[in-house]
């Protein structure tokens, strides 16, 4: 018992939560008081065995840093904002979890998917590849032609928002990742 | 009333994608209420899919085409609430934050663009009963579809967090209802109307965004609708396209056809099924077209 609180608080990183809440969306982290209202009206725990938005809040609370950025579940918020909506406490919750997504992120954990999402956006300003046939589809729809991308005027818009190293480990299989299911 | 009937058209990536019929349907309609639709002189994503890696990037990408469509002088019109959203929120939260919007500005100007705050941005739900009205639509109606009982689905993007939408009620919405009885047909109520469809995580969790299809479709079945009406493009990929994916996962059978709202109020306004993208549906909504 006594070694497991040691290694668990030389885990601690006590100045985490003051990151999270100066961090926009972040800012009401400490206001929650763990009532679970937020896991209880979350879709996605209903059918998660893994994901507790209650859970997390806490764990940013107490500095779980690591555990909290490494973890496969805190991408799986839907960004319902349910929980948002409905905190008594005011805490955007979905935000507090969009920040911790976003630190995870600037330490490139980042599940494939997004890296191939960004990658067809700095190429074509769609976050998906749109395939030839579609777009020769519109025609035979009576659709006028997909609006134009200044693709050049984009990625000048995206300087210093570290692109390249979201992007690092990018595979060209990946693009083939299931972006539908 | 006296508001402009022309909009700026934002597409967004999900309907070039996958869902051209929302778009085909969405224009036809629009075009014979009188809405003129102009194309984006330049677009790029607005940033929602990405807001998981950086707040930032998504507040660019929104700003981007918040700028551009202010050098048109005209309000945004989405088909879908996600883009809806962001960019919506987006203006808001740079309006309130002067140091942020000159930080975002940095960026846009690298492009010779920036942002001031001068437009709006509205969703199509929100331009047909605000703009547009429910009494003009009620006139354009030609064909009520008053044998068909239907389920709505309004999407959380429209309306969450609602201090930063506000208009619809998340927890008890009204629009789609509305729009929907407009068309003659009858709106059902049913458990769960509110619940997320798991498309932001489809890629990521397939058993846990099915299960969130399922359930919804279970609860549509059981109110007796005949079809799901939706207003997004996320969605729909996810009842309609997703809903024989979930069939085979589940090993049930669920056939509730899925129709944009676009394509309902095109039929009632007398426009035949091949006018309105009905070709692409995969649940095939032979029933409910015979019923009308
Ligand atoms: S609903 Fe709000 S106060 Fe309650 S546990 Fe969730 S974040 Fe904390
Ligand atoms: S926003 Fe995320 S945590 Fe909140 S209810 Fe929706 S899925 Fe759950």
């Amino acid at each position: 018992m006594a070694e497991e609180s040691i290694s668990i608080s030389s885990k601690i990183d006590p100045k985490f939560r003051y990151e999270v809440i100066r961090m926009p969306g972040g800012e009401k982290l400490l206001q929650c008081f763990q009532c679970g209202t937020c896991t209880s009206d979350c879709p996605v725990a209903r059918f998660s065995d893994k994901y507790r938005p209650r859970k997390i809040i806490r764990m940013a609370q107490l500095g779980l840093r690591e555990k909290v950025l490494s973890s496969d579940f805190l991408w799986l918020c839907a960004s319902c904002f349910t929980c948002t909506d409905r905190c008594p406490q005011g805490v955007e919750v979905a935000s507090v979890i969009r920040v911790l997504k976003n630190m995870a992120a600037a330490e490139g954990r980042i599940p494939e998917v997004f890296k191939v999402l960004l990658s067809n956006l700095i190429k074509t300003g769609y976050i998906y590849e749109i395939p030839e046939s579609r777009i020769k589809k519109r025609e035979s729809l009576g659709l006028p032609p997909l609006p134009k991308v200044n693709i050049e005027g984009l990625n000048k818009s995206l300087q210093g928002m570290s692109i390249e190293s979201f992007l690092k480990g990018v595979s060209e299989k990946g693009r083939e990742a299931k972006l539908w299911v | 009333m006296g508001m402009s009937q022309k909009y700026l058209f934002y597409l967004g990536c999900a309907i070039p994608y996958r869902v051209s019929s929302y778009e085909v349907s969405a224009r036809k309609v629009l075009e014979k209420l009188g809405v003129e639709l102009v194309e984006m002189p330049e677009f790029n994503c607005c940033g929602l899919p990405l807001e998981p890696l950086s707040h930032e990037l998504m507040l660019i990408l929104s700003a981007r085409n918040l700028a551009v469509a202010e050098q048109t002088g005209l309000n945004i019109l989405t088909l879908c609430p996600g883009c809806f959203s962001t960019l919506r929120k987006t203006g808001k939260t740079l309006k309130e934050n002067k140091a942020l919007k000159e930080e975002i500005n940095r960026h846009l100007k690298e492009s010779g663009l920036e942002f001031k705050g001068g437009i709006e941005v509205k969703h199509i739900s929100q331009v047909l009963v605000e703009d547009i009205g429910l009494d003009k639509i009620k006139k354009a109606i030609v064909k009520p579809l008053r044998n068909l009982k239907l389920a709505g689905h309004s999407g959380c993007h429209l309306s969450r967090p609602k201090k930063y939408i506000g208009f619809e009620d998340p927890e008890n919405p009204r629009v789609l209802k509305m729009l929907i009885s407009v068309t003659g047909a009858k709106p059902v109520e049913y458990l769960g109307e509110t619940e997320c469809c798991g498309s932001t995580i489809a890629a990521l969790d397939d058993k846990v965004s099915l299960s969130l299809v399922r359930e919804k479709l279970l609860h549509v079945k059981e109110a007796g609708a005949d079809a799901l009406i939706t207003i997004c493009p996320a969605c729909h990929m996810m009842y309609e396209a997703n809903q024989i994916r979930a069939e085979k996962m589940f090993g049930e059978k669920y056939g509730i056809p899925v129709l944009h709202y676009t394509q309902l109020l095109g039929l009632a306004m007398g426009m035949q099924p091949g006018e309105l993208g009905f070709d692409e549906l995969r649940v095939k909504p032979t029933k409910i077209l015979e019923k009308i």
